[in-house]
């Protein structure tokens, strides 16, 4: 069965390309756009890893990763932030609320598709 | 003693300009020729009803004979020492330097204000940076194109297997956010060279408090009106709305006291506040403000004003000779106004006396009374208020006071919080 990512972020173009570049590496990909009910579809389908935008509609990043370590069942699913800002405290802010690995954008793809299989172990 | 020296010797310019024998000033004032000699050739300290008294019988504002800026200049000078004591400026003599070369002193005073200004603007600039909201979507929408579009440039650059729907679809997609990087690299141009007319070296706070000071508290239009139209030193939209709130309490002082009225009455009370609220049945932090509010010119002293909440914080300053509080440094916590707080509603009317040769001494009147709406679940909230007047009265030495701790010299003082430069 292939393993499952789910992309939370809310551009567009953004989204295209990285599920297009992750479906072709073998991964089934999901979406989801809005910040508000992102934990409830990760409850709903539940994904091997998480890509997770900063800034999104109606919720955090941050916020929504606090939620997912706040509950047992996602407390350890491994979850790749992607953030326009790169300062040290956002960084700190991501690594204090239990992010699997931080990555500034813009990014390339290789990078993008290194950490996604590096944190879903075959 | 450079205020001394001035006092005295601008009554001996004045008198002499008017062809006044130095006797029938002294009976004219009710002192005698040897003690104005005194005074004159800067002998003996003057200040209050004394100076009040020769400055009417020479027909010059009081102010005319007390020299703002010569304090003023040397509290910066202190103040600067304190700043850069790498420096190790010579702190003891600044009174002897500001005299001796008043025009090096103003140089210093100049400069020193420059760089205050281009460290305030560039902390502006900083704060738009890190906080502007435009500037933060801006970069934000750039930052997001530029990575869509190397995210699908990559992959028609290095993926030689797209079929036709894919390749028009992430042409198309290369295509839009083409467009959108242009209007967001043009929406950050344009704010970034936006000319920066709004971003002040001033804060708003300070941009009011300079007009303030400038028109010494006294604003007759707000007596009759509603309103003032910003005067040209008030910029920001931010400094225009604290103008505004200023007006709005100044309109409702002036509503609830008028000023014809109240100055009549406050030279019946000899100024003293307890005695005019309960002539006009008002609260004695309004009394206070108004007799902050008393016009110039007119033989009234001149008192000065400190306003600030329960932290501390200054609300509203009005400056007077030797009495400068700065806003950005705390104050001595021994002024009376702080022993306010901590009795709401209790008038006080201590003497204080600042430390040094000068020995400055004040009559102050403070009152804290709470303010806001009265609520169940919170504390209530309190503002003390308290005005300030020069006194040569002699009861006691006076509660001692000082300025800020990095300025003051009083070594023994148990409320001490950091040491002096002074030593």
């Amino acid at each position: 069965m292939a393993r499952r990512v789910l992309v939370i972020e809310d551009e567009p173009n953004i989204i295209e390309a990285i599920s297009f570049i992750l479906s072709r590496d073998g991964w089934t990909v999901h979406t989801h756009a809005d910040g508000v009910t992102a934990n409830d579809k990760i409850r709903t389908t539940p994904p091997d890893l998480i890509i997770l935008d900063v800034m999104l509609p109606g919720k955090s990043g941050y916020d929504i990763l606090r939620d997912l370590r706040a509950e047992d069942e996602t407390a350890a699913l491994p979850v790749l932030m992607l953030t326009a800002r790169g300062q040290a405290r956002d960084r700190e802010m991501a690594e204090r609320l239990g992010v699997t690995q931080f990555m500034t954008k813009p990014f390339s793809n290789a990078e993008v598709l290194e950490s996604v299989r590096a944190l879903v172990a075959d | 003693m450079p205020q001394r020296q001035l006092v005295g010797t601008k009554i001996r310019e004045q008198r002499m300009e008017r062809r006044m024998k130095q006797a029938d000033l002294a009976e004219t004032v009710g002192i005698s020729a040897s003690y104005l000699n005194l005074i004159e050739h800067n002998r003996r300290r003057i200040a209050g009803k004394l100076l009040s008294d020769i400055a009417q019988a020479l027909d010059v504002d009081p102010a005319l004979l007390t020299e703002r800026t010569e304090n003023a200049v040397i509290d910066q000078l202190h103040a600067l020492a304190a700043a850069v004591p790498e420096a190790k400026a010579e702190v003891a003599r600044v009174d002897d330097f500001a005299s001796r070369f008043p025009g090096w002193s103003a140089l210093i005073v100049a400069l020193q204000r420059q760089v205050d200004h281009a460290e305030g603007r560039v902390e502006t600039l900083l704060d738009r940076l890190a906080h502007d909201p435009q500037l933060a979507t801006s970069l934000h929408e750039v930052i997001s194109v530029a990575t869509s579009i190397r995210s699908t440039a990559s992959i028609l650059v290095n993926d030689d297997q797209l079929d036709g729907e894919w390749l028009r679809r992430f042409h198309s997609n290369i295509h839009k956010d083409s467009l959108r990087m242009a209007e967001a690299s043009r929406t950050l141009v344009t704010f970034l060279e936006t000319p920066d007319a709004d971003v002040s070296v001033l804060s708003p706070q300070e941009e009011v408090d300079n007009w303030l000071e400038q028109v010494r508290f006294v604003l007759p239009e707000l007596e009759h009106a509603d309103t003032i139209e910003p005067p040209a030193g008030i910029r920001t939209p931010a400094a225009k709305a604290l103008l505004a709130e200023f007006s709005d309490a100044y309109r409702q002082d002036a509503v609830a006291l008028p000023m014809e009225v109240f100055a009549a009455a406050a030279v019946e009370a000899d100024y003293d506040p307890v005695t005019l609220a309960n002539r006009f049945s008002k609260p004695l932090d309004l009394i206070l403000r108004r007799l902050a509010g008393l016009p110039l010119g007119q033989g009234h002293p001149e008192f000065g004003l400190l306003i600030c909440d329960a932290a501390g914080a200054i609300l509203r300053l009005k400056p007077i000779d030797g009495f400068a509080p700065n806003r950005a440094s705390a104050l001595c916590p021994l002024w009376p106004v702080f022993a306010a707080l901590s009795q709401p509603n209790v008038p006080l009317r201590p003497i204080v006396s600042m430390p040094g040769d000068q020995a400055v001494r004040f009559q102050c009147y403070a009152v804290a009374v709470p303010v806001g709406d009265v609520t169940y679940s919170q504390p209530a909230r309190h503002h003390a208020t308290m005005v300030v007047r020069p006194t040569s009265e002699a009861e006691g030495d006076g509660l001692p006071v000082g300025p800020t701790c990095r300025i003051c010299p009083r070594a023994d003082c148990t409320a001490r919080r950091e040491p002096s430069i002074l030593g």
